[in-house]
């Protein structure tokens, strides 16, 4: 079956041609959409694309980031001032797929895939939706937890510069240097005194989309971040996730591992 | 439906007609004819098919055919001047970098991407761009080595 391409200048056009046609799929770095039409994903009937400029914005200022969507991870780590950001861009694959992948595929990357989108997560991200009558803005865990619903086009993702070292990061991977995630932990982690306040932990290939830890933060918030503090997260690190078994792990498997390696994390501890 | 696209391949200008929706490296091998480059998974994995876009890496499978218009690329088919291999070219046979093969068109356009940007890496620079390419046979060791052969100048002309 072919398929139609269709290239728009303007992104309000490509969310207008997205919403009206039920078998159209945006198509951003190809690294996920190509695959399927490689594979003659029958629900592809229209792939829609657009030249846009807004898609490769780039902004960091002292307090906000602001990632166009069609920002990729090897323009991610061309940036200094996304340093913190680094070791999560230089998990997603090889220089070539970071070369093609952008922020906002990884949106939309299915488990155990979108590591990116995870750590987004736990810097309390926002998301640009496009669409033809103008742009509305929407928090990161809202459009993740219905992402499998409709053609939703995301324009740029924005979100507050964390303190320096606040952000922390492990994926967990079978092979290396480079493999899929078992799974993947980003955890936001502001101190004040000493103590917790207002961490963030969010997971990738924990669930249907990357999700918070929510019980996790909870249990961490006023507490130092010693093995005597971080033993209550630990024991509800995995509430509220549902990992699924696939080739790369199963969920007994994920369940199971999760707690030792957000205990290193947290504890700053070196990963293998 | 076809569409026209016109691009620059090893230097030369092309011009093809490419069926909607068809990935750059279908279209290099059946439309332009340059078997140089090699399919391996079609999904993006292996990076067998790696050539070079506009001095970027890039997996040649997942990447739109009609994306690359008026942009510049390179495959392993253009490394070599007549009759004088590239140097990693030569480093590769020097190190016994290869053994069935089949990987190494991508290795050789994954190494090339990374000492056009960095003439000299470190180890560790060179596994970090290979690690998106797959060999079933040589371990990784050889092929690393004759990339910081290549990168040192170490390797002779062997053609």
């Amino acid at each position: 079956m072919t398929v139609n391409v269709r290239t728009f200048a303007r992104l309000a056009d490509a969310a207008t041609a997205l919403s009206q046609e039920r078998g159209a799929r945006f198509l951003a770095g190809g690294t996920l959409v190509m695959r399927a039409l490689n594979e003659a994903d029958p629900a592809i009937e229209t792939i829609v694309r657009s030249t846009d400029a807004s898609l490769s914005h780039l902004a960091v200022s002292s307090g906000r980031v602001e990632l166009g969507a069609g920002v990729t991870m090897a323009a991610i780590l061309a940036e200094r001032e996304l340093a913190f950001l680094h070791p999560v861009a230089r998990a997603v694959g090889g220089p070539a797929v970071r070369e093609a992948a952008t922020v906002g595929g990884n949106l939309f990357a299915p488990t155990p895939y979108g590591d990116f989108a995870a750590a987004l997560l736990a810097l309390d991200a926002t998301v640009m939706l496009a669409g033809g009558f103008g742009q509305r803005e929407l928090p990161l865990e809202e459009l993740l937890g219905r992402r499998e619903r409709g053609n939703t086009l995301v324009a740029s993702v924005a979100f507050n510069r964390p303190a320096a070292d606040s952000l922390r990061f492990v994926k967990v991977t079978r092979t290396h240097p480079k493999g899929i995630s078992v799974l993947s932990i980003s955890a936001k982690l502001p101190l004040a005194s000493g103590r917790m306040t207002g961490a963030r932990i969010a997971y990738g290939a924990m669930g249907p989309a990357p999700l918070r830890a929510k019980a996790a933060e909870r249990a961490l918030e006023g507490r130092s971040l010693d093995a005597a503090g971080i033993a209550p997260a630990l024991a509800v690190a995995a509430d509220g996730t549902l990992p699924a078994d696939d080739a790369i792990a199963s969920a007994w498997w994920r369940r199971e591992i999760l707690p030792i390696h957000l205990r290193r994390l947290l504890l700053g501890a070196g990963h293998a | 439906m076809k569409t026209p696209i016109q691009f620059r391949l090893n230097g030369e200008d092309i011009a093809a007609f490419v069926e909607s929706g068809a990935n750059l490296l279908d279209t290099l091998r059946e439309s332009v004819g340059d078997l140089s480059v090699k399919g391996g998974c079609w999904q993006g994995t292996c990076g067998t098919c790696t050539v070079v876009i506009d001095g970027a890496p890039r997996l040649s499978c997942v990447t739109l055919a009609e994306s690359c218009s008026g942009k510049s690329i390179e495959t392993v088919a253009g490394l070599r001047r007549g009759a004088e291999l590239h140097p990693l070219q030569s480093a590769f046979m020097e190190r016994f970098a290869a053994q069935c093969g089949y990987c190494t068109p991508g290795m050789l356009m994954a190494a090339k991407a990374l000492l056009d940007k960095n003439p000299n890496p470190t180890r560790e620079n060179v596994v970090d761009a290979l690690c998106g390419n797959i060999c079933r046979c040589t371990g990784y060791e050889p092929i690393i080595d004759a990339v910081l052969d290549a990168a040192r100048g170490d390797s002779r002309r062997r053609a």
